[in-house]
């Protein structure tokens, strides 16, 4: 059973989730001197984020503080972001802003396939971060990290503007950090697309259905209910160098936040 | 005619492009009334009811003025004038929680023994709907509603599950960001202190008559000349009462007592985990005292 | 009050009990019950009793239709009665106005109930949601599918002994919490590691989702002679712009013309009812805030008054104004946040919506102070509010509600209402008549824009709206410009309540439990200690308010516990969908857009 675990399929944005959290874009050294990739990469980002065109997509509460965010008081456009697109195919950003039910998550990995690369996703609030006050529902996805990669979480209940606002920031941060000779998207090789979930009973990730039919079909079928692995029961805390990493980071964000 | 509503509405949309166009032009424009300004070239927004319009908040550099009872994620408080956590490990704030994302480890000494004190104090952000029940059913005043808002974070665990450590702010925090509740708060801990010693006063005083009664009652039943009150019976169970009161009220004292010899032992020789204890806030009054000047600047008290 | 006693029910229909003298047998008990009667009704008499009820005694809105699965209820009402189910209808009329008739009707589990769908259009979707939720079969209903979750979910999720994957406890606070809390979620201890549960002996592999069978596809087909078409069916949503949400139509065209409509929601269905149910009490507060995540003071306001119906408390002067208060200047944000988006649905994008919302951000300011948050008040407690005032406030609102919100009416007035596009698109679109839309429950500014004068605050008043002097704007035309401009109306309407609730505001208390203030810690606000666990008596309540939607009911039975047993919300988006289908068609694709904007759905409150 051990040897059979889910494989996390958070890793899909390793590298790029690495390469923020080490805080060291390793640079080649015969690219070091290289002038113009730095500029160029300057250019590209730059141009990039300030003209990150979110996809026009609404799921619940939260899209209504998205609408406030977008209207006179805050006024997305100051971002260069107004353009809201309804098309997954001209936008940059995808902004999950709500609670994801089973029956939408389809829907939802299928506009992401949709989006051309480069693109990102915010979870906006908490039911997209992590299914929220909701996770313990029946029809609900506890985030939708379980489905596709996530950039930038936002948390809140809803999250207020500004809170949205400095994830978008948090998001441009982000952009500035990749250079055009390491993002993925220009690699060789097609980017595979997610796998869209099922409804079936439940829904079910096309990914997982190894692991679902030994619970269904094995042996395990034969108690009552999904087993529970045990392995699983016990807590699973942070590993220290994680946290200290993490803070690390934090604590360098915030020195570069806050001027003396 | 045909035509008339359509130009009456872009009058109206002539209007407010005009009025804000003039606005923006001049040097100090009106839209900033009311506004605070810091050093450093931001200002803090507080549009007065009376100014027309509405105003753009440019949030990086603009913000706007949060009022006190803004409520975003919990806070516990570190209580800085008796150097504790204010939390007792009750566990009330983990019972109201609607979604019941609050962990609580109750703290235990050597022999296992629980104390009033939590070991480990966790909170899923990502869960929370910052809803303040927890804050609102303390009854130590130990949880309270953070105003920070600024939470966004790349990866989702573990960062958005705060711990201890990271939900821990000392009280001057607090009291910068809701003021008024703080001092309401303050006056009635002061009230119900005093209130408390004027009770054990009156206990002891009242525990003393008992005695003085009862010495005599005794002194009386002794005699056997008065006519005994009570049946022996009846006078047997009251003693056994006093007796279990009393070894209740030694417990207690032991106790404080306990508190007592450690408060004096803490002088002489600064053991470890004192030094950490002081350490810690320290730490957490560094940590605060950022917080606190830059909300207070935003705050522009 | 609330005293539940069950009048045994007699094997041969009591002429005394109400109704049977003109339906023989159909009443065969009742529920006493201080505020509402319940009447238990004979499956097979049942839509004779509608019927009756319908053309005899004016009952004419069918305006709540759920169920309570009882097999694991602990009150003693229940004692004797082996029936699993009750199914439980509220009528209202339009024209008395008053109170309910309250109609069960008891089901053995796998037993059918004829559908009240030939009396009442209206019971469609709400039988479907029973259908979905509990597994009641309606026997002549139209179509009867599933319709918050998908085909092929498996069970039913509202009854009882149904388990969703994610499950610690019955019923909240949960153990593993205190005192000895080890982080970690149910569902990572599943092998899955989601929060997801699949049958013993169910194959993925072969796994064929279940074709539905949707109306839409045997609409009637007609030919225009030699320019024969072929009719074709068009798929709106759930993500689609114009969909206020994630919401989907299904419609079969003709060229532009739609000659059906079906809508298919339950894509942001995030099991509000079941949750309520784990809950405690007071737990539930803060979820109504989500349903209709526009206006949480009004959803607030329902559900205290339901549970206050069964705590039996009287609300201080104070309170009261404060939340009628709250509850006006929410549905001034909510009119005037739909009037620009119809706009918007009308193709004038930004610029309208952008003005129609401008106030709105001022009269947040004014909640978030009070509250603490702009959306998700969470203000509203059993027996009043949660929090006074603060110093100021009242200017500020007193500015509002007789400079700044008139105002901004007059602007937006004048920017729209004689705009000629907005009159072209408006005039006599999504026409349906006013007993249409009453037979399908239908409530809310939709039917006073058809020329009903009913609103629940005149009807059947709550609170104290019986004290202010406001008049039930109606226009007869019933079409979108009619819809858009009622809104108009009835804002200016709330304005006019709101300048004198605020000029009587007394002083006083907020709570009838506020023998606390603030700093004596909100734990004594319920009574003392476990106040947050109270436990009200045993009964059933409604309680509904007029929610700038429509009628917002909430469905409450206790069993004397601390957690609801059952808690239904009657959402006026969800029901006012019913008319969505028979008013588009006929019109063009574009139209349907605006039809439903106009309808003005929130879908956290459509799919709860």
């Amino acid at each position: 059973m051990e040897s059979t675990m889910v494989t996390d399929f958070k890793d899909i944005k390793q590298e790029q989730m690495q390469e923020f959290l080490h805080d060291s874009i390793q640079v080649p050294d015969d690219l070091q001197s290289n002038v113009m990739v730095t500029t160029l990469d300057k250019v590209y980002n730059w141009s990039r984020k300030s003209s990150m065109w979110p996809l026009l997509f609404g799921l619940a509460c939260c899209a209504i503080e998205m609408i406030a965010t977008a209207a006179s008081r805050y006024d997305l456009a100051r971002f260069g972001m107004e353009v809201m697109r309804p098309s997954p195919r001209q936008s940059d950003l995808m902004i999950v802003s709500g609670t994801v039910t089973k029956k939408m998550a389809p829907a939802i990995v299928r506009i992401y396939n949709q989006m051309a690369e480069p693109r990102y996703v915010l979870a906006m609030g908490a039911c997209a971060t992590g299914g929220g006050p909701f996770k313990e529902g029946y029809s609900v996805v506890s985030g939708i990290d379980k489905y596709i990669p996530v950039d930038v979480y936002v948390p809140g209940c809803p999250p207020t503007p500004e809170a949205l606002i400095y994830g978008l920031l948090k998001l441009h941060e982000k952009v500035e950090r990749q250079s055009i000779t390491t993002v993925p998207w220009y690699r060789k090789g097609a980017n595979e697309a997610i796998p869209v979930p099922v409804l079936g009973p439940d829904i079910f990730d096309p990914r997982k259905v190894q692991i679902i039919k030994e619970q269904t079909l094995g042996a395990a079928a034969a108690a009552k209910g999904p087993a529970v692995s045990k392995a699983r029961l016990q807590p699973q805390p942070m590993a220290e160098d994680a946290k200290a990493r993490i803070r690390a980071a934090q604590a360098k964000y915030r020195a570069q936040k806050q001027p003396a | 005619m045909f035509g008339t509503g359509l130009l009456k509405g872009l009058g109206v949309t002539l209007k407010h492009f005009t009025d804000t166009f003039t606005d923006d032009r001049r040097k100090e424009p009106s839209r900033y009334e009311g506004s605070i300004k810091l050093d450093d070239g931001r200002r803090i927004i507080d549009q007065p009811i009376t100014q027309e319009g509405l105003l753009t908040i440019q949030y990086p550099e603009e913000r706007r003025l949060l009022p006190e009872r803004f409520r975003y994620i919990p806070m516990l408080l570190w209580d800085t004038e008796i150097g504790e956590d204010r939390c007792t490990a009750c566990g009330i704030c983990a019972k109201v929680c609607p979604p019941q994302c609050i962990w609580i480890v109750r703290d235990s000494d050597e022999n296992g023994k629980p104390i009033t004190r939590p070991a480990e104090f966790y909170i899923d952000v990502a869960v929370c709907m910052s809803c303040s029940f927890c804050a609102e059913f303390c009854p130590f005043d130990a949880i309270k509603m953070n105003h920070d808002y600024e939470l966004a974070v790349y990866d989702r665990y573990p960062q958005l599950v705060y711990d201890k450590e990271e939900l821990t702010v000392p009280l001057e925090y607090y009291a910068a960001l809701w003021p008024t509740q703080f001092a309401e708060e303050q006056a009635h801990r002061a009230k119900e202190k005093e209130e408390e010693l004027r009770r054990n006063e009156e206990k002891k005083r009242a525990a003393a008559a008992k005695a003085q009664a009862k010495a005599a009652g005794v002194a009386e039943a002794g005699d056997g000349a008065a006519k005994p009150k009570r049946s022996k019976e009846e006078l047997d169970a009251l003693k056994a009462q006093a007796a279990a009161k009393a070894a209740a009220k030694k417990e207690g004292g032991a106790d404080a007592g306990a508190v007592e010899t450690g408060n004096a032992e803490a002088p002489v020789a600064e053991d470890a985990e004192a030094a950490a204890k002081r350490a810690r806030l320290e730490e957490l009054k560094r940590k605060a005292a950022e917080k606190a000047a830059q909300r207070k600047k935003e705050g522009g008290a | 009050m609330s005293e539940a006693t069950m009048v045994a029910a007699p094997p041969v229909a009591d002429p005394s009990l109400p109704y049977n003298d003109t339906v023989a047998g159909a009443v065969v008990g009742t529920w006493a019950d201080d505020t509402d009667q319940a009447l238990f009704v004979a499956p097979d008499k049942l839509l004779a009793l509608l019927t009756h009820l319908r053309d005899a005694e004016q009952y004419d809105l069918l305006s709540s239709v759920t169920c309570v699965d009882y097999s694991a209820y602990k009150g003693k009402a229940r004692a004797g009665i082996s029936e699993r189910f009750d199914v439980v209808y509220h009528l209202y009329s339009t024209k008395k106005g008053g109170g309910p008739v309250r109609l069960h009707v008891r089901v053995p589990d796998g037993d059918t109930v004829p559908s009240a769908t030939g009396v009442y259009p209206g019971a469609n979707l709400q039988e479907r949601e029973v259908y979905d939720l509990f597994g009641i079969t309606f026997e002549g209903h139209p179509n009867l599918r599933r319709v918050l979750t998908w085909e092929g979910f498996n069970g039913h999720p509202l009854r009882k002994d149904w388990q969703e994957a994610y499950f610690d406890e019955e019923t909240k606070p949960f153990k593993n919490r205190h005192p000895a809390g080890s982080y970690q979620w149910h569902e990572d201890k599943l092998p899955w590691g989601d929060n997801n549960t699949y049958p013993a002996g169910w194959d993925p592999d072969s796994w064929e989702a279940p074709v539905s069978y949707v109306p839409v596809s045997q609409a009637p087909h007609r030919g225009f002679g030699e320019l024969d078409t072929q009719s074709i069916v068009i798929n709106l949503g759930p993500h689609h712009p114009s969909t206020h949400g994630v919401f989907r139509m299904l419609t079969r065209m003709e060229g532009e013309t739609i000659l059906a409509l079906e809508p298919e929601m339950g894509y942001l269905h995030r099991n509000h009812e079941k949750i309520g149910e784990r809950n405690t009490w007071l737990m539930n507060m803060p979820f109504t805030d989500r349903l209709d995540y526009i206006n949480s003071m009004s959803n607030n306001l329902g559900y205290a008054l339901a549970v206050e119906k069964l705590l039996d408390i009287e609300v201080p002067e104070r309170a009261q104004y404060i939340r009628v208060i709250m509850a006006e200047l929410t549905r001034i944000i909510n009119h005037t946040w739909s009037i620009g988006f119809i706009l918007n649905d009308l193709g004038a994008l930004q610029t309208p919506a952008l003005y129609a919302i401008e106030e709105r951000e001022m009269i947040l300011d004014l909640f978030e102070e009070v509250s603490g948050a702009r959306l998700m008040c969470n203000y509203m407690r059993f027996g009043g509010v949660v929090r006074d005032l603060t110093p100021g406030w009242e200017e500020r609102a007193k500015y509002l509600v007789h400079d700044r919100l008139p105002r901004a009416l007059d602007q937006l007035d004048e920017l729209l209402s004689g705009n000629e596009i907005v009159k072209a698109r408006g005039r006599g679109v999504g026409y349906l008549s006013a007993q249409d839309l009453i037979a399908l429950s239908v409530t809310g500014p939709m039917i006073r824009a058809a020329g009903v004068p009913y609103d629940i605050r005149k009807a059947e008043p709550y609170c104290i709206y019986d004290r202010f002097d406001f008049d039930i704007p109606t226009l007869a035309e019933s079409d979108i410009y009619a819809r858009y401009y009622i809104r108009l109306l009835e804002a200016r309407e709330s304005v006019k309540i709101l300048q004198q609730a605020l000029r009587d505001l007394p002083p006083g208390q907020i709570n009838a439990y506020a023998s606390a203030t603030l700093s004596q810690g909100f734990g004594t606000i319920m009574g003392g200690k476990g106040g947050y666990t109270f436990r009200p008596v045993e009964g059933e309540a409604y309680a509904r308010v007029e929610a700038p939607k429509g009628e917002l009911g909430y469905y409450i039975v206790s069993d004397n516990k601390t957690n609801a047993y059952r808690y239904h919300v009657r959402s006026p988006s969800y029901i006012n969908l019913n008319a969505l289908g028979p008013m588009s068609v006929g019109y063009k694709i574009a139209d349907a857009v605006v039809i439903l904007g106009a309808i003005d759905i929130v879908l956290g409150e459509v799919d709860r």
